[in-house]
């Protein structure tokens, strides 16, 4: 299992190339609706990569009222 | 159907269906592609009953309140049963909201018991002012063996022995208490009857009828009154099934389709344009020979539905996007915000006619649809069978207020007689958008006169409900208001909220003010952030009991600032 810090920059790599951003222009404390310009089912998406990547079940409430990357790495570390 | 005239109270008309139909299905749910559970009428009742048992042995009466907080599920229906079947009244709240705006509308709904999901139950025995309720038993569903349930009984094992009494209700007796607004102004709790709902459902059912064999599937909020209506109410009243699904992502949702043959969706302009996005993604992956000949299918099709929609003939035309919804779909209903007509008329064309219709939950919630007769994308509608449609003090070009009358009005919001009084006055509604009848009797929508914003997910966000985030922000005063209200626009599309602020005598504007309302606005949830604020130099305009006058300062703002004057955050 890694770190806190390892775990953000892997969700940091997933949405960057789910969303098609260049990586180094997303950091853990951004607000990833306003930054990807994203609505609530487009983070759906993002969640279900995660999924995949991670190999865990995220249920879809885990992202209640999360907006910003660190927080969702967080809640994913809880879970692996 | 059920003759829905025959009865008295949503838990009559109920408990009639469950006898009607005992081996039919009535409820399907999936997680993932894990099938969970499957009732039939009869194993809904046998789920049903020992809870309303357990809940009249807890004390539970008529007319007592029980909230249900959840997701879409096989529960929170057979919990709502068991409440009715008590006579009890339903309190529906949104598990979208933070745990503090959950706790101040169970606050105000008094409602004396709580039935919930763990997770949400975790969260709200955290949250501060959880102790403060006065509620006298907490049902926490699908908690984990070994769980702190924080003074909660486990759903599951709320069971009482021998037959529960049935408790009769009046038509005019209040049946839910729906929030339409008010986690963070006064909260607006639309008390509905259970004649509010008969009307609604045998209105809505003459229309978009359901039978044993439809699948109804069910994504939109069950809280919402819309989908409490056709994802439970009506499906169950004519014997047909509601799926539900524990985890909403496009792809599950597609997965659905085919896997259950779903008849019937409601969905938000949201979810539509996601759908017609893959759509269109696929389309335009096909090789350039096979696009041709979609495309002239697609026409073909247009021609030979334009008077109604002929569901075997498109099927039988273009049977691979057929089967990817499933191939029985026979109609799907948009809603809760605005529909682009050419959204409308994409899948309309493709033989997958969607209804866009109009209402609110104090309208009891629809009243206006598309009826396909034939299909229209411009317009969200005509009225409802027993709706009466006003356009209160119409305009050179007819455009006004429109107002409602019908026996789907709400019957009040719960203690709050003048707020009541300024929405209800001689049986008519006013709404408070802004539209225009059409010669054929169809509603076209034009914008809002009242100061609240509709988003994109079909998310109603009232001002007043955000000016609590910003308390004790270091100015003198401030005041939200929705932008178009500001500075009226014929839209309904793009809408947002502005702040505007009042700095103290000498403060200019600056940095660290900027910042600090940056701050503010990150702590609320996205759909109900500010999009800037303006600077406003002249004391507000207040009441004696010092309430800032809303339409005054709205007025002296438009007289003296352009939108340019908003910056943005």
């Amino acid at each position: 299992m890694g770190t806190l810090q390892s775990t953000t920059e892997e969700i940091l790599t997933l949405a960057a190339s789910h969303f098609k951003v260049p990586r180094e222009e997303l950091h853990a404390d951004d607000d990833f609706f306003k930054k990807l310009g994203i609505n609530s089912l487009q983070t759906l998406e993002l969640l279900t990569r995660i999924e995949q990547h991670f190999h865990i079940e995220l249920p879809d409430y885990e992202l209640q009222g999360v907006s910003d990357f660190r927080t969702l790495a967080e809640r994913i570390q809880s879970r692996l | 159907m059920l003759d829905l005239s025959k009865y008295n109270s949503l838990g009559d008309a109920l408990r009639a269906a469950l006898e009607r139909w005992p081996d039919e299905v009535c409820l399907i749910e999936a997680d993932r592609e894990r099938e969970k559970t499957r009732y039939t009428y009869r194993q809904f009742k046998e789920a049903a009953l020992p809870l309303a048992r357990a809940l009249q042995e807890a004390r539970f009466a008529a007319g007592t309140r029980a909230a249900i907080l959840m997701t879409n599920q096989s529960k929170w229906l057979i919990s709502a049963y068991a409440v009715f079947f008590c006579g009890g009244v339903l309190v529906p709240l949104d598990y979208k909201l933070t745990p503090e705006e959950q706790l101040k509308l169970l606050s105000h709904s008094k409602a004396e018991f709580l039935i919930t999901e763990y997770p949400i139950w975790r969260g709200l025995a955290k949250a501060a002012g959880a102790g403060g309720l006065a509620l006298r038993g907490i049902l926490a569903t699908e908690a984990p063996a070994n769980a702190e349930l924080h003074g909660a009984k486990r759903w599951e094992e709320f069971r009482g022995a021998g037959e529960p009494s049935f408790v009769a209700r009046e038509r005019k007796d209040p049946a839910c208490i729906v929030y339409s607004s008010g986690t963070g102004g006064r909260p607006k709790g639309c008390v509905l009857t259970h004649e509010n709902y008969l009307e609604q459902c045998a209105a809505l059912t003459s229309l978009y009828p359901f039978w044993p064999g439809v699948r109804y599937l069910s994504i939109l909020p069950t809280n919402h009154a819309i989908d409490f209506m056709v994802g439970f109410i009506g499906p169950f009243t004519c014997g047909a099934a509601v799926v539900h699904l524990r985890t909403l992502r496009p792809e599950f949702i597609r997965e659905a389709f085919t896997r259950y043959k779903i008849t019937y969706m409601a969905l938000v302009p949201m979810v539509l344009k996601s759908l017609e996005k893959g759509l269109r993604q696929r389309f335009s992956e096909l090789p350039t020979g096979k696009r041709k000949m979609l495309d002239a299918l697609v026409g073909v099709n247009r021609a030979l539905t334009k008077g109604r929609p002929r569901p075997r003939l498109s099927r039988a035309l273009l049977p691979q996007v057929h089967r990817a919804f499933g191939g029985q779909l026979l109609a799907m209903f948009v809603g809760g915000a605005f529909t682009e007509p050419a959204t409308l008329q994409f899948f309309y064309d493709l033989g997958i006619p969607v209804g866009n219709g109009y209402g609110c939950t104090e309208a009891g919630t629809v009243i206006t649809v598309n009826d396909f007769k034939p299909f229209r994308a411009d317009t969200v509608g005509k009225p409802l069978p027993g709706v009466e449609l006003r356009i209160a003090d119409p305009d050179s070009e007819g455009i006004g207020e429109v107002w409602s009358r019908s026996r789907m009005v709400m019957s009040h919001y719960l203690d709050e007689p003048e707020m009541t009084a300024e929405t209800i006055a001689d049986g008519w509604l006013k709404t408070g958008d802004l539209g225009r009848m059409d010669a054929k009797g169809h509603l076209q929508l034009f914008g809002r006169k009242k100061n609240m914003i509709v988003t994109e997910e079909g998310k109603n966000i009232y001002p007043e409900d955000i000016e609590t985030y910003f308390e004790n922000l270091p100015v003198k005063e401030f005041c939200v208001f929705a932008a178009n209200y500001l500075w009226p626009a014929r839209t309904m599309v793009g809408e947002q909220l502005v702040l505007v602020v009042h700095p103290e005598t000498g403060q200019s504007a600056n940095p660290a003010l900027t910042g600090e309302i940056g701050e503010r606005n990150r702590r609320l949830l996205n759909y109900k952030r500010i999009s800037g604020y303006v600077e406003w130099r002249k004391d507000f305009p207040r009441t004696a009991s010092m309430k800032i006058k809303r339409g005054e300062l709205a007025e002296q703002i438009r007289a003296g600032l352009d939108r340019s004057a908003v910056v943005s955050l």
